[in-house]
């Protein structure tokens, strides 16, 4: 709850948030200087290295690593034996809940290998070279089994079963026999019948879309110690070190308290780092060893072993009026969990139509396991492959009825008291006005060339809060000490001292941020979600103000008075009451502290609620060569709601970057397997993220409409970003070409079949 | 009497249940209160992660955030993010 | 396994290591130097997070041995600064945000370096291809490209005459 958190300060004149002061932590990013997971080396440390199936599935009947042990220089060797067995239940880690039946059996396979990649043993060597020829010795007999990798193949009562206790949640009647299919999930309501007999025109379309990973230049790596006693460090490339430490404690059957996990700096994310692969793995094999032992993971296991997002099959209905009014909405998705249940579907399901108001709604999706890696989250999880299908048919919607795309969302857009597609009403969300701002944009009225083609679609996400804690310690020369739990992966440490120096009145240079280890803070859940700047801004915020409160009655101590009669005001406690003006400054106050009470801090313990949805609407010109089927982008706007940009040159990142992640999902990206279940392009070379030269510079309208639950109007803005652009995309490229895209990513072989099919009807 | 709404898959555990009045004045009597009148629903509950809107402000595992009488209450599977 | 003794010159300083014959010159730099600065994103010379100076040549650290840096030149991130003075590119990435998660930031600077030395006044498209062995996940670029055809113009201004006019014309393009 977040009871003393109050929205008053929206209106106030604002010092430091809002501007784009140099961020605290650029100075080690631009010398090399920052730490990121693979920089730390120290004193005793081996090497540690994973052996992983080369088969997509296959039951283990036997691990013989005799003679890896025997080779000199190994130090441990482990498998699935070092980790706890778990039973199938979901427990609470943090704000998550997880199967650790699952989670322990992804790190290292037991019985079964469920994808190409999956990890069954491994090793810690005094060098690379050594534990990678002990790799090399460990035998591994395996039986081949079928394999399925196809979603729709995945669900078919005779598909090679994954996991053959696997009996579908949420399907009316219960399924008597287990199958792939590990949940069933409806959000929906009104009447489809009715709506859709309502509508003068109804569009119908089936869409594909390919797993495609997060693309992290950072591989995973780890660094774990654990000490004769049990005590154990590990410092690691993460998200969220709190949720590391509770999956790893778990694995390893510690208390959480046993294991301090510290953050290095992170390179990259987007939901990618908030799940463990290496660190239970490193900390297994540091027990055994009784030494450190250093783990990074190449980019062939990165692409191979840590997860993507879901491929999908999606089913789209949407029936109109000639009006604009959409009548009727109906949806059916089909997402790829990977090797374990978990697919955001559910998510999915939630956002597909989640920009519209609408009466009649319907969205049924599934979570099905298939031989590939388990997916993880990726920015706006789900979200981007069900509004990437919807926003193409309300596109062929607005087309059949001659209304421009714009208008048509504008007339259906989702505003305050919406009824979300759900059940919830929202809240103030900035939809409407970001489609004004794209109306209004230059670019909407720009002329197009031949083979060009210009697309427009909105996106949603949530956004969420969650468990955060936050210290501000005022040092005794009145600079302060600001801690937070939550990894920095985008500019964070700039947002939050941003509000830390605002609330307390004092120059930004003043404060002086670091992200917490584990034993440092009580527990916060991840940097995911958008939540940072919201969640831990509202930690810091609270704080900042019970800091003042100590300051303000410190003043009135020297000064024998009411402390109400003491206010803060510019980073001085001023004397309000009647009399001679007294003022003192925080420098002033600080430095008699220890005189006058002790050391002055400030802590927060919350769970932030409140957070506001996100919504945003892309714009994008393409050219497509007739030729190669090449698509170019010509140029690319970003309009997004961020409730109050805190540092909008950071906001702009985030639209500017997850409008880049998006056009290479649309474009280029896919995982392509062979006929073995074998991923055929596990590199950077052939899975192709794109580059600078491919892209145009991405221009940005910051809307701000404030969230009310945030005292500076904060809303999350790191996943809407990725939400519309394959829309916006698709439907581009189908008015440069006059056919309609269906299947991502649109890659010159796909454009130019498609073009050429299409001249040959 | 908060309205509780249920929907898909929940209300499938909920007997088909769209709806439902309950004099719950917390997030913690409404899981309990629902609970004891859905036993399919009870292990959901407890095994899922759900999040409450009250009045659509969605409110994540926080137990004591209070129901009004007149409050529209969802209950939505937890959102997590990336 | 017998190791080569190799004498390199790394950032100016004169440098003696061991490695082993397939140890590249960026495991050198990492596990032997301890010049952490370079990055290790892809090891193929796919993302150029490991972007160093070879004798004066861009080079991916991945794709060239430890023993062919023998009796060479190597220039790395930990390198550009003078003191505690940051080369331009350096002050103008921080001047226009164009980073976020940092770890590509060295190999770009150390590349776009690269370019402005054998290119004072180039455009939009000669920086975006020269940069584009140079993956960022984070930033669509837009940020990096900016910042570089700024920090040109700045150092142009420098050498011409004041450089003023070139500062503000960064601010205000920020």
């Amino acid at each position: 709850m977040n009871d003393m958190i109050i929205p008053d300060l929206v209106e106030r004149e604002l010092k430091v948030v809002g501007t784009r002061p140099l961020r605290p932590d650029g100075m080690d990013k631009v010398t090399g200087r920052a730490k990121f997971g693979a920089d730390m080396h120290v004193p005793n440390m081996l090497i540690g290295r994973v052996l992983r199936s080369p088969h997509a599935h296959a039951r283990i009947k036997s691990i013989d690593a005799s003679k890896a042990r025997a080779l000199k220089g190994v130090k441990a060797v482990i498998t699935a034996d070092a980790l706890c067995d778990l039973p199938s239940e979901f427990v609470p880690a943090g704000e998550m809940m997880v199967n650790f039946r699952d989670i322990t059996r992804n790190v290292m396979a037991r019985d079964k290998a469920l994808y190409e990649g999956h990890a069954v043993a491994a090793v810690a060597a005094t060098s690379d070279a050594v534990a990678a020829q002990a790799l090399s010795l460990i035998e591994v007999d395996y039986e081949v089994l079928p394999h399925v990798i196809d979603v729709e193949k995945a669900m078919q009562p005779d598909a090679p079963l994954l996991h053959d206790d696997m009996y579908t949640i949420g399907a009316d009647p219960k399924p008597e026999k287990p199958s792939n299919i590990a949940k069933r999930v409806e959000f929906g309501f009104g009447d489809l019948d009715a709506g859709f007999a309502k509508a003068d025109v109804v569009v119908e379309r089936e869409f594909t879309t390919k797993p495609v990973h997060q693309g992290y230049i950072e591989p995973h790596a780890c660094l774990a110690s654990v000490s004769e006693d049990g005590q154990a460090e590990l410092w690691c490339t993460t998200q969220g070190q709190f949720i590391v430490r509770a999956f790893c404690a778990k694995l390893l059957g510690m208390e959480v308290s046993q294991l301090r996990v510290t953050a290095s700096e992170i390179g990259g994310g987007f939901g990618g780092k908030t799940v463990v692969y290496l660190e239970p793995l490193a900390l297994a094999l540091s027990r055994e060893a009784c030494q450190p032992v250093k783990m990074v993971m190449s980019r062939t296991e990165v692409f191979q072993a840590s997860g993507p997002t879901s491929g999908a099959k999606l089913w789209i209905k949407v029936g109109a009026t000639k009006d604009g009014t959409v009548t009727a909405a109906d949806a059916l998705l089909k997402y790829q969990a990977g090797a374990f249940q978990g697919s955001p579907v559910q998510p999915g399901a939630m956002c597909a139509f989640a920009p519209y108001e609408l009466e009649n709604v319907r969205v049924i999706g599934f979570d099905v396991v298939v031989n590939r890696p388990k997916v993880a989250a990726y920015r706006a999880p789900g979200g981007p492959i069900a509004e990437f299908a919807v926003e193409s048919v309300m596109d062929e919607v607005a087309l059949k009825i001659n209304m421009d795309p714009v208008d048509f969302r504008l007339k259906n857009a989702a505003k305050e008291g919406t009824r979300a597609p759900y059940g919830p009403k929202l809240g103030p969300i900035g939809l409407v006005q970001t489609l004004q701002a794209a109306r209004a944009h230059e670019h909407y009225a720009a002329p197009l060339k031949a083979n060009q083609g210009r697309g427009v679609a909105s996106g949603f996400w949530f956004n969420i809060g969650g468990e955060t804690c936050a210290s501000l310690n005022v040092g005794e020369d009145g600079s302060v000490a600001m801690v937070v739990g939550t990894p920095d992966i985008g500019g964070s440490r700039a947002s939050l001292s941003m509000m830390a120096a605002e609330e307390l009145g004092i120059p930004l240079e003043h404060v002086h941020p670091i992200i917490g280890d584990t034993s440092s803070l009580g527990f916060n859940f991840l940097t995911g979600g958008s939540r940072v700047t919201f969640s831990s801004g509202m930690a810091i915020v609270q704080a900042a103000r019970e800091v003042i409160e100590i300051l303000r009655d410190r003043a009135a101590k020297l000064w024998e008075v009411p402390m109400e009669e003491v206010e803060w005001v510019d980073g001085h406690a001023r004397f309000t009451g009647s009399g001679e003006a007294k003022s003192l400054s925080l420098v002033e106050l600080a430095k008699t502290a220890g005189k006058t009470g002790g050391p002055i801090i400030g802590n927060a313990a919350i769970n932030a609620t409140g957070a506001g949805p996100s919504l945003a609407t892309h714009l994008v010109d393409v050219e497509v060569d007739p030729e190669t089927g090449a698509v170019k982008i010509l140029r690319y706007t970003a309009i997004q709601d961020a409730g109050k940009a805190v540092h909008p040159s950071y906001v702009e990142g985030q639209m500017q970057g997850g409008a880049v992640q998006g056009i290479g999902w649309a474009l280029n990206e896919e995982y392509i397997y062979d006929d073995k279940g074998r991923l055929e392009n596990p590199g950077f070379l052939d899975y192709r993220i794109p580059v600078c030269s491919d892209v145009p510079m991405i221009d940005t309208v910051i809307v701000e409409v404030p969230n009310p639950n945030h005292p500076y109007g904060v809303r999350g803005v790191g996943e809407t970003p990725i939400v519309p652009p394959m829309g916006a995309i698709a439907n581009a490229v189908s008015h440069a070409t006059g056919v309609r895209f269906t299947d991502l990513p649109m890659s010159p072989p796909r454009v130019l079949d498609a073009i050429d099919s299409n001249q040959a009807t | 009497m908060a309205s509780v709404i249920l929907s898909g898959s929940l209300q499938q555990l909920a007997g088909g249940d769209a709806h439902v009045e309950l004099d719950a004045r917390n997030v913690k009597q409404l899981l309990r209160m629902l609970s004891e009148r859905y036993p399919e629903l009870a292990p959901h509950l407890e095994q899922d992660s759900f999040a409450i809107a009250i009045d659509g402000e969605i409110f994540q595992d926080v137990w004591f955030a209070p129901i009004e009488p007149d409050s529209e209450v969802h209950l939505i599977p937890a959102i997590r993010g990336g | 396994m017998t190791k080569h003794h190799v004498e390199t010159t790394v950032n100016g300083n004169e440098v003696e290591f061991l490695c082993a014959t397939e140890q590249t010159l960026l495991d050198v730099l990492r596990d032997e130097l301890y010049l952490t600065g370079s990055k290790e994103g892809c090891s193929s010379g796919d993302c150029g997070a490991c972007s160093v100076m070879l004798d004066g040549r861009l080079v991916c650290a991945c794709l060239v041995l430890g023993v062919e840096a023998q009796g060479r030149k190597v220039e790395t991130i930990e390198g550009m600064a003078s003191g505690d003075t940051l080369h331009p590119l350096q002050q103008t990435f921080l001047e226009h945000a164009a980073l976020q998660c940092g770890i590509c930031t060295p190999g770009i600077l150390v590349a776009a370096k690269a370019l402005l030395e054998r290119n004072a006044d180039p455009s939009e498209t000669e920086v975006r291809f020269w940069l584009a062995g140079n993956l960022c996940r984070c930033t669509g670029y837009d940020k990096i490209v900016r910042a570089v055809l700024d920090t040109a113009a700045q150092m142009r201004g420098a050498t011409s005459k004041s450089g003023k006019a070139a500062k503000k014309a960064v601010t205000e393009g920020a």
